[in-house]
């Protein structure tokens, strides 16, 4: 039950084979049997899933089910849930019961879907291998000694367990691809405003998106169905009509043109990582695809604009932490600064520190310009990169991570840390979506092959992604770990 | 040495949206603690922004009154310090590209000239919320039902050269803004609150001085008073070898002093960026011809057709059209009586007068402009005298009748113009007065004129005050002269 | 552009972020490090490129001007670490 795709429970919660409450039952003993070694969960809301298992089965009953009704899923912690603590991996939000429900949940909640919890992560979502979480990293499941990649580590790791079949994660600067290809699935970021961030704990505003992290391309596709449009409450979201994302999904590659940027496959891209993304993109000729290089000319200052952009609206997105009305609170705070000073130095970790002391310097007086307003125009420069392209080809296609997943502990040093994004930052500047499949191996950890597209180009990325899928079995490739849970 | 002052203004507005300039809050007044501060309003982790097009509009509005540039585009920026009050750490503020540009506004001074003080530019942004400092065991209180309150901060060009400026600028706005009905003006609230920057210069010097910041000057009087202490201390500290210090300080209205905010001498650094959650606001040009088309005849505007077509005094056209309460009921009762100088007098005089006392404003008035033009109506056509008129409008102030035909009928204050009437009267007092006969018959003729007085009080005393007074002083003149 | 302690007091300050001596220099190693990856940008000409604040060129959308929400005061303040008679607590501020 626990390999099987949403796509093919929904159709046995259809035919009546399954109940949303096994299917339910079943996956919350694999996280009680698993988690323990995984970390992939903060918090498992057991009773609660299973209320909403049996309410769904109860709409089934009366003929009132959707398409995904009755299946269990997980989400990233950063996503707000009404009478559920909602940490985003800080101690600074350990004691934080979200009072209101994100746009995203309650779009999921409608859909009749399950939430078994919510997901272990990087965090307020600054890390590339989820071991900034103040309730400790997460295992990957193809290597318990490697990362599972980041910030959505959890998610990734519990989807490619056997944990849960689906999960939302978040992708600031890869938080979605980067973990999806270090765990061996397949996660999608949508266009920037394609859905709404309301009640996801901010980031990076103009940056954050969430997405779906699932088994295929085809269950993104029905949770994206799901959780896309416009939302009222986020002024960033963006008001155009929702595809049904399943319905070209079989549509035919043949004349697809797929673009190469040279810059991704320069110095640093692991052998065994290239090789596996030019194999898949062998397949993508097979099935009628022409291929060519492109260049995207300002890919090296990615990673530099970005760390003046996500840390400066950081700073300022983080400043609503204080210790007054929510969030940690220092032991008999003496005045007003030392309440602020401590709540704030005792509830933030380093990697969110650094952020925040990064994004604070380049905004002040005499630096601001610099780097800020110069980060602001390289990212025009970014975009502009993508939009000539996408003049030329339909899609572009590299790596998702120079390198599969490494050591937990290998990467001390920050700005090694940061370098990990080099494929996937730009594209958060440039707000186009992004989805990584898995193409392969190398050493027995997962190798992602990541898809770009224009501005709204879910549909395509997914059918693209799809078309894949069919023709390739990376992604049914289940690790050890998952079937060893009994 | 001859000190110049120069006064730049900083006033807050609060603008009257029925909800918060980013949520669906409400924005009502006086209610219970932390009862109207949404989601949205306490920073809680997740939430966003939606601007209130009503805040856009209002501020518009104000931008077209004061002929003011209204740029395509508009952005909202982040403020960033920490303060209880300010839920997120940053107050959601324009720095770089707000919604109204360059304009003007003409006050007027107490010799009713005219002076145009222009504005720099207003900007949209939100309020804080309030610290509640009574004792909490030491600790202080926040209530952020007024967070996210929209403000319209309009800031002045350093033009203003004396208090009286200030004052009066400050009025010009505050009648702006409730004639265009963005705001209820109210300063006890804090609907309006005003930040004052004061310098001074050697007179004839071109270059400014160094310039203090006084923050929440609450009320007109209150700015005059600050300026006027700050100004003396300024040039005290100059002319005793001193310099002053570019600072914020605080008008304390009790000891009627500014003085330093010491807890924030602490250089700020704002740094102020693009607010990622906001997008760019842009109004198109179709969008401000119809806000143009709605806008209300202004203060400035009605002052000039009071003078025109009413030949009113400047004085009384400027008083008339300070607040469009006043200028509506002056207008009405005007329309009533068809006499502009009768109603002028009336509102400024028997009503405002009355209004005061009982610390009432306008639009609370018992006595409507109906009412009022109705009355005078009853003095122009002779009806009632002046004296009985004073009556009746004290009778419609206490509810004493709906109208003043009623009141007149109800105490038989009709003035009596009865010649013969009126004979018999003074007749009967001149009978019963001769010392008084004598001594007038006894006097200079050039003094007959005052000790006339005592008889017309006593006729209008035996009628009840109803006598025509000009009759009552004729026929008395003809009988009087007729005994010499 | 160097970066020097005082500039991560500074910032620290700014940021309302206590940080001890032990720490501070931690932090100087490490944003320097940072910054001289930033710094790449500066070798780029920008001449003549408007900054982008947002990856989409949208427009603000506006709201009517409704009261849509209501009082929930007892549920907001249930995750709050001090109130009292419905306002949130925090040491004395002096004005």
């Amino acid at each position: 039950m626990h390999d099987k795709t949403v796509t093919q429970l929904a159709a046995a919660l259809k035919s009546g084979e399954l109940s949303s409450r096994e299917l339910t039952s079943h996956f919350l003993q694999r996280i009680e049997k698993a988690d323990g070694t995984l970390n992939s969960f903060i918090t498992v809301t057991a009773e609660q899933a299973l209320n909403q298992a049996e309410a769904a089965d109860n709409a089934r009953a009366a003929g009132k089910a959707g398409k995904l009704t009755g299946i269990p899923f997980a989400l990233k912690d950063i996503f707000c849930t009404q009478g559920i603590k909602t940490s985003c991996g800080s101690k600074m939000l350990d004691n934080f019961i979200a009072p209101y429900s994100a746009t995203v949940v309650e779009k999921l909640n409608a859909a009749g879907t399950i939430s078994l919890g919510k997901t272990n992560m990087d965090e307020f979502a600054m890390g590339s291998s989820n071991e900034s979480s103040y309730f400790g990293a997460v295992k990957n499941p193809w290597d318990l000694t490697a990362v599972p990649g980041g910030s959505s580590g959890g998610s990734a790791a519990a989807v490619a367990a056997g944990l849960v079949p689906a999960a939302m994660g978040t992708d600031t600067g890869g938080s979605i691809r980067q973990p999806a290809a270090f765990c061996g699935i397949t996660g999608l970021k949508p266009t920037y405003g394609r859905v709404s961030r309301y009640g996801i704990i901010a980031y990076a505003s103009s940056l954050d998106q969430a997405g779906p992290m699932a088994k295929s391309a085809e269950d993104c596709a029905h949770l994206l169905n799901v959780i896309a449009g416009h939302d009222v409450r986020d002024s960033t979201s963006v008001s155009r009509g929702v595809p049904d994302y399943t319905e070209t999904l079989n549509a035919p590659l043949s004349g697809l043109k797929i673009g190469l940027p040279k810059e991704y496959f320069g110095d640093g891209l692991d052998a065994d990582v290239e090789k596996a993304v030019l194999e898949a993109v062998k397949v993508y000729e097979s099935l009628g695809a022409t291929v060519r290089e492109v260049s995207l000319p300002h890919t090296h200052y990615a990673i530099p604009a970005y760390y003046v952009i996500a840390p400066a609206e950081a700073s300022s997105n983080l400043s609503r932490y204080d210790g007054v009305r929510f969030g940690h609170r220092c032991d008999a705070p003496a005045d007003l600064i030392d309440l602020y000073t401590r709540s704030r130095a005792e509830g933030f970790g380093d990697e969110v520190k650094r952020r925040i002391l990064i994004g604070t310097h380049t905004l002040s007086e005499g630096f601001f310009d610099a780097y800020y307003t110069k980060a602001q125009k390289v990212r025009r420069l970014i975009r502009q990169d993508f939009l000539d392209a996408f003049e030329d080809v339909d899609v572009l296609m590299g790596p998702a991570s120079p390198t599969p997943a490494f050591d937990l502990g290998a990467k001390k040093d920050p700005v090694s840390m940061y370098l990990q994004d080099i494929y996937t930052i730009a594209v958060n500047l440039a707000g186009i979506p992004g989805i990584s499949v898995p193409a392969g191996f190398s050493n027995g950890r997962p190798v992602g092959l990541q898809i770009l597209g224009t501005h709204f180009a879910e549909a395509q990325l997914l059918n693209v992604a799809h078309q894949f899928q069919q023709a390739t079995d990376w992604h049914l490739q289940r690790p050890a770990f998952a079937e060893e849970i009994a | 040495m001859q000190w110049e002052t120069v006064i730049g203004l900083e006033v807050h507005v609060q603008l009257a949206t029925r909800s918060k300039i980013f949520s669906g809050a409400s924005t009502a007044f006086g209610a219970e603690p932390n009862t109207q501060a949404c989601a949205v309003d306490l920073g809680l982790p997740g939430v966003l922004p939606v601007l209130n097009e009503q805040a856009v509009a209002m501020a518009v509005q104000f931008g077209l009154a004061v002929h003011a540039d209204i740029p395509e585009v508009s952005v909202f920026d982040r403020k960033n310090y920490f303060y209880p009050d300010l839920p997120k750490g940053y107050q959601t503020s324009q720095m770089y590209h707000p919604i109204v540009g360059a304009g003007d506004v003409e006050i007027t001074l107490d010799d009713e000239s005219t002076k145009r003080i222009r504005i720099h530019h207003a900007h949209l942004e939100e309020d804080a919320g309030k610290s509640l400092h009574e004792d909490f065991h030491g600790m202080t209180g926040i209530d952020l039902n007024r967070a996210g309150t929209p403000l319209l901060e309009i800031v002045s060009e350093p033009d203003m050269r004396s208090a009286k400026e200030a004052a009066a600028y400050l009025k010009a706005i505050h009648s702006i803004v409730t004639y265009l009905g963005i705001s209820d003006g109210n300063m006890a609230e804090g609907s309006m609150r005003c930040d004052v920057n004061v310098s001074v210069r050697p007179k004839g010097q071109e270059a400014f001085g160094t310039r203090a910041e006084i923050k929440n000057v609450n009320s007109f009087r209150f700015v005059e008073r600050a300026i006027a202490f700050e100004v003396e201390r300024q040039i005290e500290l100059i002319e005793d070898g001193g310099k002053v210090v570019q600072e914020t300080r605080l008008f304390d209205p009790e000891r009627d002093e500014t003085r330093s905010m010491r807890t924030k001498e602490e250089a700020n650094d704002y740094r102020y960026f693009p607010c990622p959650d906001l997008l760019p606001v842009v109004l198109d040009q179709a969008y401000l011809d119809h806000l143009r088309s709605q806008l209300p005849e202004l203060p400035a505007d009605k002052r000039a057709r009071f003078q025109a077509e009413l030949g009113l005094s400047a004085y009384d056209a400027h008083v008339l059209s300070a607040s469009r309460e006043m200028a509506e009921f002056f207008e009405e009762v005007q329309q009533v009586c068809g006499d502009a100088k009768q109603a002028a007098n009336w509102v400024q005089g028997e009503l405002s007068g009355a209004l005061n006392r009982e610390n009432l404003s306008i639009q609370n008035s018992p006595v409507s402009a109906r009412q009022l033009g109705e009355l005078i109506n009853r003095v122009l056509d002779d009806t009632i005298n002046g004296k009985a008129a004073k009556q009746v409008f004290q009778a419609l102030w206490n509810g004493q009748g709906d109208s003043a035909d009623a009141v007149i009928d109800a105490k038989g204050l009709k003035q009596v113009t009865d010649t013969g009437a009126i004979e018999v009267m003074i007749d009967q007092v001149i009978a019963e007065s001769p010392a008084q006969v004598a001594q007038y018959r006894d006097s200079e003729p050039d003094k007959r004129g005052k000790m006339i007085g005592y008889f017309v009080g006593q006729v209008m005393k035996a009628s009840r005050g109803t006598a025509n007074p000009q009759q009552v002083n004729g026929l008395l003149k003809e009988k009087l002269d007729a005994l010499l | 552009m160097a970066l020097e302690e005082s500039h991560v007091r500074r910032a620290a300050h700014l940021a309302r972020l206590a940080v001890s001596d032990d720490q501070a220099s931690g932090f100087v190693d490490d944003l320097s490090r940072i910054l001289d990856m930033v710094d790449q940008l500066q070798s780029l000409d920008t001449e003549g490129v408007a900054p982008l604040a947002h990856p989409l060129d949208a427009t603000q959308r506006l709201r009517a001007d409704e009261v849509t929400e209501i009082n929930q005061r007892d549920a907001f303040q249930r995750c709050a670490p001090a109130v009292e008679n419905g306002l949130y607590l925090v040491p004395r501020v002096v004005e």
